[in-house]
């Protein structure tokens, strides 16, 4: 009987704190999820989603409130991504296969208002009042703000032209059979 | 633009249907041999077999939506079914054929997406479903009766047999070697006893005994097996480590216990272990990648092959021992890798060092 | 030894040579084109710029492109002319994309600048050995146009040990190595002892598939009491390919992810030999090749030495045309080779051979489904499972395609070879290992454009936060400001209290 009692509350007081040594060493601050979503949306902060830029919107897909084809200048790729991710099923129907692009701005209608140059969430444009704006390609994520803010609908999204350095096969068909 | 063509602009002389084209010649002294022992039931048998896998292969690739001659002219399905009708007892009825091929071919092949893609053995798979749903069909062996014998079936007593009433009654029966000793032993007849009289090397290098239809002579087996050895077609891991699976663990407990065990010789020439050497676990789609993993394989075939021999319920176990390692193939391959150049076993990169 | 070699090796295939085609054909040189098609991007890295202005006149041999950033070659006028054009042309890429390339009008003279040559090359300093092979515009003349000098800078400092000289020329029908060896061994030797001095490499070793004896043999004449060991290595393909060669020669494999040099070793091609000879006995920059120009469809298979820029056509035409329609043209190896789907795509540096082929020559049936024969593991030379990966690529999973050593595939073609199903296994690599750097490009992207969010995030906020700090000052001001003037008004109130109550 007083063998039972001992070896009982032992095991308990051994498990116990064995738990509770688990739980301070092996602690889990905040929920990473947010933190490793954030890591794959673009980051340009451009409000297209709905979401107060990218952390709100890792925060609802974090939460299930959002749904994993939020993202349009993420494209395919982050929807696939996502969705593996956050283990459910991608509906990849509503999602244009984009192709990446970037903003050119047509200098003979650009009037060189800077509207766009305050709208750029990356600094992708560059030049000053009253002179003509040119888009930084390396800069540039094709997120359409700019395109939204022209007055004269002097800028268009174009997808990058293909350069020999970026150019590679593309996947073979499938064997016929 | 149109995509040029990927290199390399130049291809072997080699297609999937050389492939399986060479593996039939390979076939053909056997199947001959079976033939003239057990004459014209034999034939229809072997006829029937091939005709229903290819009308049954044509047919579930219409159902795809694809051209059914491709699919048919390739060979598999054939192949399939001639393995299968090699493994069959030669008397056995047409449906026994149909059915056999029916399954290998539909439920075993392209249910599981066609050629390539089938994790077991369809010939095997196939012949173990024969086994467990018709155990007296297929078992009943016949004594062979050379096409040139006196009391040979003719030609309208061969079609009798496969497409009528059957062998009429057990006038020709036989057992196998395989059957006879485990029945004998289940009776409390050590082999000892029971084995002399019943096994003659000789008889059985040249198959001159009860037995499948192509499954008995050894050596028009081996021939043709050495001959897809020698032209590359065939690996020769699977082949050696299946006869050594069954040899070694035959060897040492034949050598314990005579009266309990069957020797090395009958386990090698007897059932359809030289022709699943050969044949069988050398077939790509249900086998591993590597050498050493078809070493494994066939070692693991081999092994439980004489386990189930001597212990299991069933006098002939290579069937049975192909499907259970067919189903360990993917484990296999996930651990039997080779080396990659310029990396360690584990995958590292080679360290660099000076000189 | 060459059965040593063999056992250490794996894999490879034995495609049919068909070098008889055009290995007894000694190197005779094409007449000169009309124009001549010099790319500028003809080499690994990025393109020269154009030296010259249209209109100029140009003389063989003088600088019309410089190099441009670390990895690049200059680009010399393969024959004296006037440019007549700079802009994009027709090149020899799978992308079918022109590049930057100038137009030179031949003047028929062919006339060499005037070359100030060093009076014994040997006693240059290899520094200043690297420099003349840079300004030469030479690259790696096997089919990759690394810079050369690249190679040999990077290896100097790195303490090799061994150079390899490849002279394995695996691929089916090309010749052109084989005859530059048996036509022009001392020169090449010579080129040798010129790179051995570049990088101080104690050892050199020339390996020579052993399906070219004439060539083994003028080598070893030609090496005979230089220290350079001339060994035959098995034929195989792909012999002529790096790692296999120096694993061949000295038993030694590249660490995967690494370099040759990792393992004290430099590896150079007996063409490159040639080209260094020419630069530094003569002063000639690279302005022209050793082509085979050879297969089924072709009149009269040949060994030229074609300038840098001769249109394709011009040299097929040289070899009396076509027989015959030809299935398909290629530049380089029918391994590796391109196709050329433009005849007037012009010679570059690393253009090996030309080859019309015939249906019979290609023999590529439509792609029938695997049926997992493993032949492609067997062929492999690194040890992959080609039809694992490419099963993998297909079914969009490229991430299990890398874990199973999808960037250690060469692309040598073997498996495309030799599948029985014709499964383009190798295009599979290609596809995967290019939407892979795609995707590394563009995470790269990503990266940098969210580094610029953030920073004009934080500028945003800055200036908010500075005009608030203004706006709070300016109204802290006025309320001072205020606070004076009611203190004075107060003052000056109670002052007349004062006086009033005095």
């Amino acid at each position: 009987m007083i063998a039972a009692i001992a070896s009982l509350t032992a095991l308990g007081l051994a498990l116990g704190l064995g738990l509770g040594f688990a739980a301070r060493k092996l602690k889990v601050e905040g929920n990473p999820l947010v933190a490793e979503i954030e890591a794959l949306l673009p980051g340009s902060q451009c409000g297209q989603c709905g979401y107060p830029g990218c952390t709100g919107a890792a925060q609802a897909l974090a939460d299930g409130g959002a749904p994993v084809t939020l993202c349009p200048p993420g494209g395919r790729d982050l929807v696939i991504q996502l969705a593996a991710k956050l283990g459910v099923e991608a509906d990849l129907s509503g999602v244009k296969d984009s192709v990446p692009s970037i903003a050119e701005v047509r200098e003979e209608l650009c009037i060189g208002c800077t509207r766009c140059y305050k709208v750029c969430p990356t600094d992708a444009i560059l030049g000053s009042a009253k002179h003509i704006h040119s888009v930084f390609r390396e800069a540039c994520t094709a997120c359409g703000k700019c395109v939204d803010a022209c007055p004269t609908e002097a800028i268009l999204m174009r997808p990058i032209p293909v350069t020999m350095q970026t150019w590679y096969w593309g996947k073979p068909a499938l064997e016929a059979a | 633009m149109n995509m040029p063509a990927h290199s390399p602009h130049a291809h072997a002389p080699v297609s999937v249907g050389k492939v399986m084209a060479t593996v039939m010649v390979a076939l053909i002294p056997a199947t001959l041999y079976g033939f003239w022992l057990y004459g014209w039931p034999a034939v229809f048998l072997w006829a029937t077999t091939i005709l229903s896998a290819l009308l049954g292969e044509a047919l579930m690739v219409r159902l795809q939506g694809r051209a059914a001659g491709r699919a048919v002219m390739d060979g598999s399905a054939a192949l399939t079914a001639w393995l299968l009708a090699l493994s069959l007892p030669p008397f056995a009825p047409w449906w026994i054929a149909v059915v056999g091929a029916l399954f290998a071919v539909v439920v075993v092949k392209q249910v599981f997406g066609g050629l390539g893609q089938n994790v077991f053995n369809p010939a095997m798979a196939a012949r173990v479903m024969l086994l467990i749903s018709f155990p007296l069909e297929m078992t009943q062996w016949t004594a062979p009766i050379p096409l040139t014998a006196e009391h040979a079936p003719g030609f309208m007593a061969g079609l009798a047999i496969t497409f009528g009433a059957g062998a009429g009654g057990d006038a020709m029966a036989s057992a196998t070697l395989l059957g006879h000793a485990k029945t004998e032993l289940s009776r409390g007849i050590d082999l000892l006893h029971s084995l002399p009289g019943q096994f003659q090397s000789t008889d059985a290098v040249w198959g001159y005994r009860a037995g499948s239809l192509g499954e008995s002579a050894a050596v028009f087996i081996l021939i043709g097996g050495l001959y897809l050895i020698a032209r590359r077609v065939i690996p020769w891991q699977a082949p050696l480590a299946l006869l050594l699976g069954v040899a070694l663990p035959a060897l040492i407990a034949h050598a314990i216990d005579p009266a309990r065990f069957l020797g090395v010789l009958p386990h090698l020439l007897s059932g359809g272990l030289m022709l699943a050497a050969f044949f069988i676990v050398t077939d790509p789609v249900t086998s591993p990648n590597t050498g050493a993993g078809q070493f494994v394989f066939g070692l693991g075939c081999g092994l439980l092959t004489w386990v189930i021999r001597s212990f299991g319920g069933y006098p002939e176990g290579i069937a049975f021992a192909v499907l259970l390692m067919n189903a360990a193939t993917p484990v296999i391959d996930r651990y039997v890798k080779p080396r990659i150049y310029g990396r360690t076993r584990q995958g590292a990169p080679l360290p660099a060092k000076e000189g | 030894m060459n059965l040593l070699a063999r056992l250490r090796l794996r894999g490879g295939v034995h495609p049919d040579g068909r070098k008889e085609l055009s290995a007894e054909a000694p190197i005779c040189a094409l007449p000169l084109p009309e124009r001549l098609y010099v790319s500028l991007q003809q080499h690994i890295g990025a393109p020269a710029n154009p030296a010259v202005a249209v209109g100029d006149h140009v003389r063989k041999g003088q600088l019309i492109g410089t190099r441009v950033g670390m990895v690049s070659a200059p680009v010399h006028a393969p024959t004296s002319g006037r440019v007549i054009a700079i802009g994009d042309y027709a090149a020899p890429h799978p992308s079918g994309l022109p590049v930057p390339t100038i137009t030179i009008e031949s003047d028929g003279d062919d006339r060499w600048l005037d070359f100030e040559t060093p009076a014994d090359p040997m006693a240059l300093a290899p520094e200043d050995i690297a420099a003349r092979v840079d300004a030469a515009g030479i690259v790696g003349l096997g089919g990759a146009a690394f810079p050369s000098a690249v190679k040999l800078n990077l290896s100097r400092g790195s303490g090799v040990t061994t150079l390899i000289m490849n002279g394995g020329e695996c691929e089916p029908f090309l010749t052109c190595d084989d005859r530059l060896m048996r036509d022009r061994a001392g020169e090449v030797v010579a080129g040798i002892l010129l790179i051995q001095r570049a990088v101080g490499a104690p050892v050199v070793l020339v390996g020579i598939e052993d399906n070219k004896p004439e060539a083994i043999a003028a080598m070893r004449a030609a090496a005979a009491g230089t220290g350079v060991e001339v060994r035959a290595i098995p034929s195989m393909y792909p012999m002529g390919s790096e790692k296999q060669l120096i694993q061949a020669l000295i038993g030694k494999e590249v660490p995967a992810g690494g370099r040759a040099a990792d393992i004290g070793v430099l590896v150079h091609n007996v063409g490159t030999a040639f080209a260094v000879h020419q630069a530094l006995s003569l002063g000639r920059p690279l302005v022209s090749r050793i082509v085979t120009v050879s297969g089924g469809a072709i009149g009269v298979p040949r060994n030229l030495e074609a300038p840098i820029g001769a249109p394709a056509e011009a040299l097929f035409d040289y070899c009396g045309g076509f027989l015959d329609t030809p299935a398909r043209l290629v530049m380089g190896g029918p391994m590796m080779g391109q196709e050329l789907t433009d005849p007037r795509v012009p010679l570059i540096k690393g253009t090996s051979g030309l080859l019309a082929l015939t249906h019979k020559e290609i023999g590529q049936p439509s792609p029938a489904p695997c049926i997992r024969c493993s032949t492609c593991v067997r062929a492999c030379p690194i040890g992959l499972l080609p039809l694992e990966m490419a099963a993998r690529i297909r079914a969009g999973d490229l991430a299990a395609a890398v874990d199973l050593g999808l960037k250690d595939c060469i692309a040598c073609g073997s498996c495309s070879y030799a599948c029985p199903a014709h499964i383009p296994l190798v295009h599979y690599f290609n596809y995967a290992k290019g939407d892979l750097a795609a995707k590394e490009r563009a995470k790269l992207k990503q990266e940098a454009t969210r580094k610029l969010a953030d920073a004009r995030n934080e500028r945003m906020e800055r200036i908010a936060r500075e005009r608030e700090e203004a706006a709070r000052q300016r109204a802290a001001r006025k309320a001072a400001q205020d606070a004076a003037k009611k203190a004075a008004a107060e003052a000056a109130k109670a002052g007349t209290q004062e006086t009033e109550t005095a």
